[in-house]
C-alpha cells in the first residue's frame, strides 16, 4: 500500500509530495537523510550527486574536501578533516574518479579517514597496541608447516629473511613454530614492541591496525612500514601458501586474482595512510659549496 | 632495501600519471592529484645526499600510491566482470532454455 503511494508520488512530481505528510510515518529532517544518503545503505546504491572535487584548508591548518560546493562530512556528522595535505588530495582524488554510481568499496583512504575520525569503536590507543601485540602470537610468518616440502623450502626462503631482519632492526627475539601452539612471545619483546608503538600517533595506529588485519601478521605490517619491503612484496609473503597452491593447481582469475587485488588495494591504502599521518615536510635549503 | 623491478622515479611518476589519466578520462591533467604528484617529484629531484633518506620515503610512498591506484582499477575491473551481473530477469531466464515470458496485451490483473 505504501509503496504504490510512493509510486504515485513520484509520478506526478513533488508538488504532490508536501501534501501528503498525512499518509506518511514521520520523516526524518532534511540534514539527516542526506547525511544517511550520501553514504548510502548496503542494498542502495548512491547516485554520484557532485561534479567537481576540490580541497580548502580551513582552521587549524587542516583540509577539508568539498564536493561542488558542499563540504564532505563523515558519516557521524562530523566535518571531514585531514591533517596532511597529500593524503586529502588522494581522498578528492577517489571521489573524484567516480562514476555515475559512488563505489564506496574502492574508496579505502576516505573509508580509513572516516575510522580515525568517528572512531565508532571507540578504541584507545592502549586498545589497539595491546590487540596489535596479541596478534604477535598468531602471526603468519610464526606458524611453519612441515610437509609438503616445496612448501617448506619455499616458506624458509622467503619468511626467514624477514624474521632476521625483524629480529636485527629492533633487537628482539620471535622464532617460529611448526607445532600448534605457535612460537611462546617473550615479555622483553612485547615490550619493546610497545614502546615502538605508543611512538605513533592515533591516525597512524588505526592504519597500522587496519594493514596487520588485512596482511594477519605484524612481522610483515612493520616490514612494510618501516619501507624494507612494498606492497606487492608483502601481499605475496602474506599469500605464500596461496601462491603456492596456484602454481601447481593454476590460477582461477575470479577468486585469486580479486583477492590479490582486493588486498593489495587495502594494504596500499594502509601503508599510505600510516606514512602520510605521521610525516612532516620540510624543505632545507643548502648553498652549493665549491 | 628489497625493491621491486621497476622503483626508479621516473617509471614510478609515470607509472601514476598513467593511473590518473585511465581513471579520470579527459581533463586529467587539471585534477589537483596530477599537479601535485609532479611538484613533489620536481622538488625531491635535487638533493645533496648520495643516499637522502627523505628521497627513499617519498619514493616509497609513491610506489605504494601507484599499487593502490592500480589495484583498485584492476578489482573494480574483475568486480564488474564476474561479480556484479545480478540475477537474471524473468526474460533472461527463460531464454536460457530456449523460451520466451509471455506476453499479455491488458497488462496482469494487478498491475495498473
Amino acid at each position: 500500500m505504501l509503496r504504490n503511494i510512493c509510486r504515485y508520488h513520484t509520478q506526478f512530481g513533488k508538488a504532490v509530495w508536501p501534501f501528503s505528510f498525512s499518509h506518511v510515518k514521520h520523516v526524518p529532517s532534511l540534514l539527516a537523510q542526506l547525511q544517511k544518503a550520501k553514504y548510502g545503505s548496503a542494498t542502495t546504491e548512491r547516485k554520484k550527486f557532485y561534479e567537481t572535487v576540490s580541497i580548502t584548508q580551513g582552521e587549524g591548518g587542516l583540509f577539508e574536501i568539498n564536493l561542488d560546493k558542499r563540504k564532505l562530512k563523515t558519516p557521524s556528522g562530523k566535518l571531514f578533516t585531514v591533517p596532511n595535505e597529500a593524503l586529502a588530495i588522494a581522498v578528492a582524488n577517489e571521489w573524484d574518479v567516480q562514476k555515475d554510481t559512488l563505489k564506496f568499496y574502492t574508496m579505502h583512504l576516505t573509508t580509513l579517514c572516516n575510522t580515525a575520525l568517528d572512531n565508532p569503536t571507540q578504541r584507545t590507543k592502549e586498545q589497539m597496541i595491546s590487540a596489535a601485540l596479541k596478534f604477535l602470537e598468531t602471526d603468519t610468518i610464526c606458524y611453519r608447516v612441515e610437509e609438503p616440502p616445496g612448501l617448506v623450502e619455499l616458506q624458509t626462503n622467503e619468511w626467514d629473511p624477514v624474521m632476521n631482519w625483524i629480529e636485527q632492526r629492533y633487537n628482539v627475539v620471535i622464532g617460529s613454530s611448526a607445532s600448534i601452539m605457535g612460537p611462546q612471545i617473550s615479555e622483553e619483546t612485547k615490550e619493546t614492541f610497545h614502546q615502538h608503538l605508543n611512538s605513533f600517533n592515533f591516525w597512524s595506529l588505526t592504519g597500522l591496525e587496519f594493514v596487520i588485519n588485512q596482511l594477519k601478521s605484524l612481522v610483515l605490517s612493520f616490514a612494510l612500514i618501516d619501507r624494507h619491503l612494498n606492497v606487492e612484496e608483502a601481499v605475496l609473503l602474506s599469500r605464500l601458501e596461496e601462491e603456492y597452491q596456484i602454481r601447481s593447481w593454476g590460477n582461477v582469475e575470479w577468486v585469486h586474482d580479486y583477492d590479490m587485488y582486493e588486498l593489495r588495494a587495502r594494504t596500499a591504502a594502509g601503508a599510505l595512510f600510516v606514512h602520510l599521518s605521521s610525516e612532516k615536510t620540510s624543505v632545507k635549503k643548502k648553498i652549493l659549496q665549491d | 632495501m628489497k625493491m621491486a623491478a621497476v622503483c626508479s622515479p621516473l617509471r614510478v611518476c609515470r607509472g601514476i600519471l598513467k593511473e590518473i589519466r585511465s581513471a579520470k578520462g579527459s581533463g586529467y591533467r587539471l585534477s589537483p592529484v596530477y599537479q601535485y604528484v609532479l611538484q613533489q617529484f620536481r622538488r625531491n629531484q635535487v638533493t645533496g645526499a648520495q643516499l637522502c633518506r627523505a628521497q627513499m620515503e617519498s619514493l616509497h610512498a609513491a610506489v605504494s600510491y601507484r599499487c593502490l591506484l592500480s589495484s583498485t582499477r584492476l578489482h573494480l575491473r574483475l568486480h564488474l566482470q564476474y561479480h556484479a551481473r545480478g540475477e537474471h530477469t524473468p526474460q533472461q531466464a527463460a531464454a536460457l532454455v530456449g523460451l520466451r515470458m509471455p506476453n499479455q496485451p491488458g497488462g496482469k490483473g494487478w498491475e495498473t
